[in-house]
């Protein structure tokens, strides 16, 4: 068969199998990001059906979906939205980096994986994800409850830490000294300082340069800016997906709805590649050596972010139950996870294992993030109705 | 006074709500691309809520209607309690009067019952104090001000000419 024949069916049917399995799991409730990972482990290297000839798409296609998950991401939010989220919820923002960036940091360093694999494994566990939190909240119907701002000031808050860690792990992949790295910090600081007050000051303008009546036009401009700003960013060395983020946060009012809703079909497409390549890229047979691992690591921080929820909602003054809900919502982890092994892993600079740890770890907290958000309330209820009865005996 | 209070949910919208006399959290959540969600809190969990049902833009105008016209009258009448003989009532414009498209100034209900429209409510939304040149259309509610007699003689202008 000819070249691009061959390559048609296979993408066909790459596609084709992902939306059966996003459909089961949309029906069993739960995010089908593992599914997707599942895929692509599947048909990789070393899976059961081995893909070839399609590399070079696949990749690019995992690039622009990486760049348009961020870049979604940075247009849910105005500058506003983030400058009073950060007010409003440092010190637990804080608390949750220390908490959850240190189990994942401690494990690469027991793992003999050095300093650069712990950086990246930080962030692994650290970021939850904020697409299957704000779909859980939704479909549970807590969106009016009073610990649901808590929740997503903490999502807020660590976004804008994803902007600030981003170019500090793409300068140290890319072996940069500490000066280089401090270099980037500084740089990245700076970046997003301005951004922030681009953002509050003349979001109209940025917003009017990609506007257009026509909505074949407008995707188009949106699409066009948002690879045109990832590629300088990634250039200036500040990480291609920050940069797509920053244009997000910089597109506000009525131009960041109608890209949201014109943009997400797109999203959805090439995240699915990305996770496909993800998965594609690990090789099944690595998975099961490090899955004890990944199981400590999905135990210690689902007890760490229940802990960062419960101290976050009782500032707030929320009752007990609301709480553990709190810290519950906040577990999952997801797209943001593989993100950053991806960038890890890609730039050759760490032990080729973190992508196996990482694919199974967010395999399991993007299917238990869901349940224990909605096994939270009959857990507290049963283990209060327990003390009780001790009580009384 | 009620106490409303407004909480920015980041990506999402905002949350308007206030706790009842007898405890319970009633609020509307305002997506950000317009749609509108009513919530009403858990009794037995104020933070949570027992229910979050989204209204679309007529559902949620029908029931601000249902909610705020005869809260309208009530405010009035109290307004004008200290007034003798002046009352204060709602007078439906049916769909078959003859006013139905017609302006205000057409039914000359001040001329000839003295009775005054303090406001018209349309579809849950309240047009106070209406000019002569408002156009008004079946369905409509008319909050009116006069005389036990006026206001008789007015319900029967609205319904037949």
């Amino acid at each position: 068969m000819h070249h691009t024949t061959v390559a048609l069916i296979e993408l066909g049917a790459i596609f084709f199998g992902l939306g059966v399995l996003g459909r089961v799991a949309w029906k069993i409730g739960i995010s089908p990001i593992p599914f997707y990972l599942l895929g692509g482990l599947a048909f990789g290297s070393g899976g059961l059906i081995p893909l070839e000839g399609i590399g070079e798409f696949t990749t690019l296609a995992s690039e622009i979906g990486v760049i348009l998950l961020l870049l979604l991401l940075g247009l849910e939010y105005s500058a506003a939205e983030l400058v009073t989220g950060m007010k409003r919820s440092w010190l637990a923002g804080l608390l949750d980096i220390v908490l959850n960036a240190a189990p994942g940091a401690i494990v690469a360093v027991l793992l003999g994986w050095g300093p650069i694999g712990a950086l990246a494994m930080a962030g692994v566990t650290y970021i939850s994800s904020s697409g299957i939190i704000a779909k859980v909240l939704g479909d549970l119907g807590r969106l009016g409850n009073r610990e649901t701002p808590v929740i997503l000031s903490i999502l807020v808050f660590e976004d804008l830490a994803m902007a600030l860690y981003l170019p500090i792990l793409t300068a140290v992949l890319a072996g940069a000294t500490l000066l280089g790295g401090l270099t980037a910090i500084g740089i990245s600081l700076v970046v997003v300082t301005l951004v922030l007050v681009l953002a509050l000051r003349f979001g109209r303008y940025v917003s009017a340069i990609v506007d257009s009546p026509d909505p074949e036009v407008f995707l188009l401009r949106v699409l066009g800016a948002a690879l045109l700003v990832a590629g300088v960013a990634q250039q200036l060395q500040v990480s291609a997906a920050v940069g797509a983020f920053l244009l997000g946060i910089a597109i506000s009012g009525s131009t960041a709805e109608n890209a949201t809703r014109m943009l997400e079909p797109l999203r959805d497409l090439f995240a699915a590649m990305f996770f496909v390549v993800f998965g594609l890229n690990t090789d099944p047979a690595s998975i099961p050596p490090v899955l004890g691992a990944a199981l400590l690591l999905a135990v210690v921080t689902t007890v760490t972010k229940l802990a960062t929820g419960w101290w976050a909602a009782k500032r707030q003054g929320i009752a007990r139950m609301g709480r553990a809900r709190t810290g519950a919502a906040l577990v999952a982890r997801g797209e943001f996870s593989i993100v950053i092994a991806g960038l890890a892993v890609s730039a050759n600079a760490v032990d080729p294992q973190l992508a196996a740890l990482s694919t199974a770890y967010v395999l399991i907290m993007a299917i238990f993030g869901p349940l224990a958000a909605r096994l939270v309330e009959p857990a507290m209820r049963l283990a209060s109705a327990r003390l009780r009865r001790t009580a009384t005996a | 006074m009620v106490n409303v209070e407004v909480t920015p949910l980041p990506g999402i919208g905002t949350r308007q709500d206030f706790v009842s006399r007898t405890g319970r959290r009633i609020g509307v959540i305002t997506y950000r691309d317009g749609r509108s969600e009513l919530i009403v809190s858990k009794k037995d969990d104020p933070d949570a809520c027992t229910a979050s049902i989204p209204l679309s833009g007529d559902e949620a105008a029908a029931l601000a209607g249902l909610l705020g016209a005869p809260q309208l009258v009530a405010e009035l009448s109290k307004e004008n309690g200290g007034l003798s003989g002046v009352h204060t009532k709602q007078l439906p414009l049916g769909p078959g009067s003859p006013y139905d498209s017609r302006t205000l100034g057409d039914t000359q209900l001040r001329s000839r019952t003295a009775v005054s429209v303090v406001a018209v409510v349309r579809a849950g939304t309240v047009h106070p104090s209406p000019r002569p040149d408002f156009v008004l259309g079946g369905g409509d509610l008319l909050i009116t001000v006069g005389t036990h007699e006026g206001l008789a003689k007015a319900a029967d202008v609205l319904d037949r000419g």
